[in-house]
């Protein structure tokens, strides 16, 4: 008994000393630090594409704060909590952190990692005031941010995605009026974020006379012999893959068996990761994928974390070979988005830790010009970007990048989505949004 | 492709694919049988069988020397498994025991990735999915070994339990416990026996699937393909297991490619549940389980 007593005394005085402890450095801090709290999954079903996203996504920060002494002088509190990809859990951290923890100032954005998070949170960040950064993801109309105030789908909606893989295709077939009478498959993800792009491929080909086939699989698409089949029955033109996770190597080692060529389909952004490759070996020589932010280490920005933060044993990446891969690189550009939100933002409101709202006028004045991109290190890596209150996306354009069996080599510089499809089924589908939930469109005239 | 060549096809396909759901099936059956605890850890033990072989061959260690070691680390795995969880928790309600197996396959699945990483390894067994005609027929040449694989690992399982001592002793346990204990048969030592078994039937499995799709977390949800094999072969009987892997696979192959253009596709995962729905409905022992009568 009475060594159990002073156990667990023990163990309380010491619960109490870290407690205190992190509690003192945090408050300590609160006044000139931003707290950052990161949803991740580096267990579980994605843990794959996870470790070196997130690792990515911690380099930079740890670049930021290290090397530059913060944002404009404002150090980053960065914060994981592991949410293993589940949206219930995404949410459950957003409450229980966005007043901030241990006295941290409040969150002023959060990155969903997720676009099943983002869904789930939209509604809660409109009533909190906090942005939602979710590149490359998120809901396709959430670019209206006269209607989606708080959301920021940066870079690359679903909508744009389709909609360059689409002028791709045009560019593989020799021109737009080549598409006529061709049979386009796309290979989707039964979810929400496979089905995403459906609307803007249904009216790319009412454009371009091509047909629009969709064929789903269903989660987790381990097996899709009959997936295939149905596709080689149609003798598709092109195929667009939007699959996630194991489905991804699957679809490309079973599309090849039918006798698909792997040359004339075109990933996704989700469908095109070295994860996604190297489990289809050889069935994935020639395979292409959107690129709104390439493979590769040869970037400026590369170079820098490479010497101040790999090299000096800051880096927190376990497995060094990922550097620089497709996940590591969302992870860093991510990151990267935000500094430039709330470098933005203190431009008007100070260089302190900022609010919720502070930070959606930083992201909603966000421009990131060819100079700035050279400044950052990100030339080629990352778009010019041109975000606005009515267009959170600010991008739109991917670069094609193809596995040669062992790495990715950009074949395309940067091609843009159709805006002229784009912006009128933006409009509509986020006007019916509005009209369904009762939101009343921004009027900029009066902000 | 004219519609009885895509049928057969089809069919086919479905047939052979589905041995590859048997094999994961036939790990849960042996202890199932012979324990009575559904095992829910078969996938995670799946998973750190498969990434550990894996992870032994990047390391340069030639594929006999690297599958011995998997072997032997994964018979210490399930027989320490048996010893330290399993046992303690003898006589207890099935529900504890399956609420046991579910706790230890997040232990193993954190096990796995925390000492071996998180990363997608591929792995290649020799043999390439490639096509192989039949006339019109394509057959992939990786389900036909998958299948001969599970064809032959079915009759070694068949000859172990009718042939060996060991194996009429499991038979007398799973028949009844108590009276094979009555004569003299030891239940822990028969125990131990079908776990180092089951574990080397789920390496087994996770070198086929891990084939296939890349070894990486996902291996440990395969688990959710035998679950409607086992309700529809009985979880006692390892031929149901074949044969019910065999209808799974050849029904969601036809349901996809005749039923999913009519109700919008995707319906490959759902369809085996709702089967097994129906044999529940019908026959709630399964094809081949053991229907237990009870005196009251």
């Amino acid at each position: 008994m009475i060594s159990r007593i002073r156990k667990s005394s023990l163990t309380s005085a010491l619960a109490a000393v870290i407690v205190i402890g992190a509690f003192g450095a945090t408050a300590a801090n609160a006044e000139d630090t931003q707290f950052v709290p990161l949803p991740t999954y580096r267990v579980g079903p994605y843990a794959s594409s996870g470790a070196p996203w997130f690792a990515g996504e911690l380099d930079y920060f740890k670049y930021i704060n290290e090397v530059e002494g913060g944002v404009n002088g404002v150090k980053l509190d960065v914060q994981e909590f592991e949410t293993e990809y589940s949206p219930d859990r995404a949410v459950e951290v957003y409450e229980r952190v966005k007043d901030g923890v241990n006295g941290s100032s409040p969150m002023a954005f959060f990155i969903t990692h997720s676009t099943p998070a983002t869904y789930a949170l939209g509604p809660r960040a409109r009533q909190d005031k906090i942005p939602l950064i979710d590149p490359a993801g998120g809901r396709p109309e959430s670019l209206n941010g006269l209607v989606f105030e708080y959301e920021f789908p940066l870079l690359f909606t679903y909508y744009s995605q389709g909609s360059v893989a689409i002028n791709y295709i045009a560019q593989q077939m020799g021109g737009f009026e080549n598409l006529k009478g061709k049979k386009i498959v796309t290979v989707y993800h039964d979810s929400g974020y496979g089905r995403s792009s459906q609307p803007v491929m249904t009216v790319l080909a009412a454009k371009y006379g091509f047909e629009d086939i969709q064929i789903p699989v269903a989660h987790p698409g381990s097996e899709q012999s009959a997936i295939w089949r149905q596709v080689r029955g149609i003798q598709p033109d092109f195929v667009v893959l939007r699959t996630w996770g194991v489905g991804t190597p699957v679809a490309i080692k079973t599309a090849k068996r039918f006798g698909i060529d792997i040359s004339k389909m075109i990933g996704d952004v989700w469908a095109s990761s070295e994860t996604d490759l190297i489990p289809a070996e050889d069935a994935a020589v020639g395979y292409c994928g959107l690129a709104p932010y390439p493979a590769g280490t040869d970037f400026v920005i590369h170079k820098r974390l490479q010497e101040k933060i790999l090299d000096t044993g800051m880096s927190d990446l376990q497995d060094k070979s990922t550097f620089g891969t497709v996940y590591y690189n969302i992870g860093m550009v991510n990151a990267a988005l935000s500094v430039e939100g709330m470098r933005t933002a203190m431009q008007k409101f100070g260089n302190r830790p900022l609010t919720g709202d502070e930070m959606r006028w930083g992201l909603e004045n966000m421009k990131i010009d060819g100079k700035r991109l050279e400044e950052m290190g990100m030339t080629g890596l990352l778009q010019e970007l041109h975000v606005s209150a009515a267009d959170h996306e600010g991008g739109g354009a991917a670069r094609i990048q193809c596995w040669d069996g062992k790495k990715f080599n950009l074949v395309t510089d940067w091609i843009a989505g159709d805006a002229e499809v784009i912006k009128p089924l933006v409009a509509e589908v986020s006007a019916k949004f509005a009209a369904e939930n009762g939101i009343t469109p921004r009027d900029l005239s009066s902000e | 492709m004219g519609f009885m060549a895509l049928f057969l096809e089809t069919l086919i396909g479905g047939v052979l694919a589905g041995t590859m759901y048997s094999l994961v099936a036939i790990g849960f059956v042996l202890i199932f049988k012979a324990s009575g605890v559904f095992n829910y850890a078969q996938g995670a033990m799946l998973l750190f069988s498969a990434l550990l072989f894996v992870t032994l061959l990047k390391l340069g260690w030639p594929i006999p020397l690297a599958l011995f070691a998997t072997m032997v680390v994964t018979v210490i795995g399930a027989l320490a498994i048996e010893r330290i969880v399993l046992r303690p928790l003898a006589n207890r309600s099935t529900m504890t025991l399956f609420l046991a197996t579910l706790g230890l396959s997040f232990v193993i699945e954190g096990l796995a990735q925390g000492i071996m990483g998180t990363e997608v390894h591929a792995l290649n067994l020799g043999v390439e999915d490639l096509p192989i005609f039949w006339g019109d027929i394509l057959i992939s040449q990786f389900d036909l070994y998958a299948a001969g694989v599970a064809i032959t690992l079915t009759l070694l399982l068949a000859l172990f339990f009718n042939k060996t001592r060991i194996g009429v002793s499991l038979r007398a346990v799973a028949d009844d416990a108590g009276a094979a204990q009555s004569i003299g048969i030891n239940l822990n030592f028969i125990w131990q026996v079908v776990w180092a078994v089951s574990a080397l039937v789920g390496l087994v499995a996770g070198l086929a699937w891990g084939a296939r799709q890349g070894v990486s977390f996902n291996l440990s949800l395969v688990v959710l393909k035998a679950l409607p094999v086992l309700i529809i072969g009985g979880f006692t009987s390892i031929g149901g297991a074949i044969i019910a892997g065999v209808i799974v696979g050849a029904a969601e192959a036809l349901a996809e490619t005749y039923l999913g253009p009519i109700v919008g596709g995707g319906i490959q995962f759902w369809f085996a549940y709702f089967l097994a729905l129906i044999f529940l409905f019908i026959r709630p022992t399964g094809l081949f389980g053991d229907a237990e009568i009870e005196r009251v």
